[in-house]
């Protein structure tokens, strides 16, 4: 059994309004940083996981971001998974 | 034969399935018998509650840890069996979450928590949740939530208005709902999910009663 550290990004769709991404790039502009053009906030999930290969891995982090980590109504996710 | 009972299911976090319950019983003389979520066999109860609260933390997504209670499993044949389904406030998201209505509740536009009455459209009386005369009036019901605000996709909006399953609508937008929808039907009309509190506008002294109706239905055989 190898070990496998995948990380987990979700994002609000682009479609949905982010009020709090809005109020930190509000936020940042007060702190004088220009340029800013879009400032979004989503979620990072780190996870540890044991398993024969890493298309394995792939099928069970899948599984767990379709059901749970992201609700696909709102929300994409990515992942990276690497061999620890 | 055995009283029609109400079943309120109480989840880590639940808070507002005694007012329910209270609502039920004092107001309209309806039998409750509370529900903990690892329940399985929804057997004996006749119609079902999800109360508002914050169940689970609503750690990861409001309502999204909820889905995967042995209650919430047992609720898709509740479902199909044809037995009514009320989702107050976080019972509204975990109905979105686990897939019993489209859509799905996000924060407020305003990053608030809202606690206020609001003024409601009534649009469709599917399932018989509301009636005609409250769809000529409007009703006002409180609610209390930063997560309110109802969204969905263009595709979905339309199944929604062409197959008549808004209910209610804000008539001033607290929240930023997509087409200022605060409550929607399932198509069998048996499952009725809304931000707002109808078992906080059960008695004229707390400042209404246009929430009886709603409860009252869950009656409806």
């Amino acid at each position: 059994m190898d070990q496998f550290s995948v990380k987990v990004f979700i994002r609000l769709r682009p479609s949905v309004l982010d009020p709090a991404g809005e109020a930190t790039k509000s936020a940042s502009n007060k702190l004088g940083i220009e340029g800013i053009k879009s400032l979004r906030i989503g979620k990072m999930i780190e996870v540890k996981i044991e398993s024969e290969t890493e298309n394995d891995v792939r099928e069970k982090i899948d599984l767990l971001c379709d059901r749970l980590f992201a609700n696909t109504v709102i929300e994409d996710y990515e992942y990276s998974i690497e061999k620890i | 034969m055995e009283s029609f009972t109400v079943g309120i299911v109480v989840f880590p976090g639940s808070n507002c399935d005694r007012d329910v319950s209270w609502a039920l019983e004092a107001s309209l003389d309806i039998k409750t018998k509370y529900l903990w979520h690892e329940a399985s066999d929804l057997g004996d109860v006749d119609a079902i509650v999800l109360p508002g609260g914050f169940s689970y933390g609503d750690y990861l997504r409001c309502g999204a840890i909820a889905r995967f209670s042995p209650l919430i499993n047992a609720l898709h044949d509740f479902v199909k069996s044809g037995r009514r389904v009320l989702g107050i406030c976080n019972g509204f998201q975990i109905l979105t979450e686990s897939g019993f209505l489209p859509g799905a509740l996000v924060a407020n536009k305003n990053l608030n928590f809202i606690c206020d009455d609001v003024e409601l459209d009534v649009i469709s009386t599917k399932g018989g949740w509301l009636n005609t005369e409250h769809q000529e009036k409007g009703i006002k019901l409180p609610i209390a939530h930063g997560e309110g605000r109802y969204h969905c996709d263009q595709d979905t909006l339309k199944k929604l208005i062409d197959n008549e399953l808004i209910a209610i609508r804000y008539r001033n937008n607290p929240n930023g709902s997509t087409f200022d929808i605060a409550g929607i039907t399932n198509k069998q009309g048996n499952v009725f999910g809304l931000m707002p509190h109808p078992e906080r506008a059960c008695d004229e002294t707390i400042g209404g009663t246009d929430g009886l109706y709603t409860l009252k239905a869950l009656i409806i055989n």
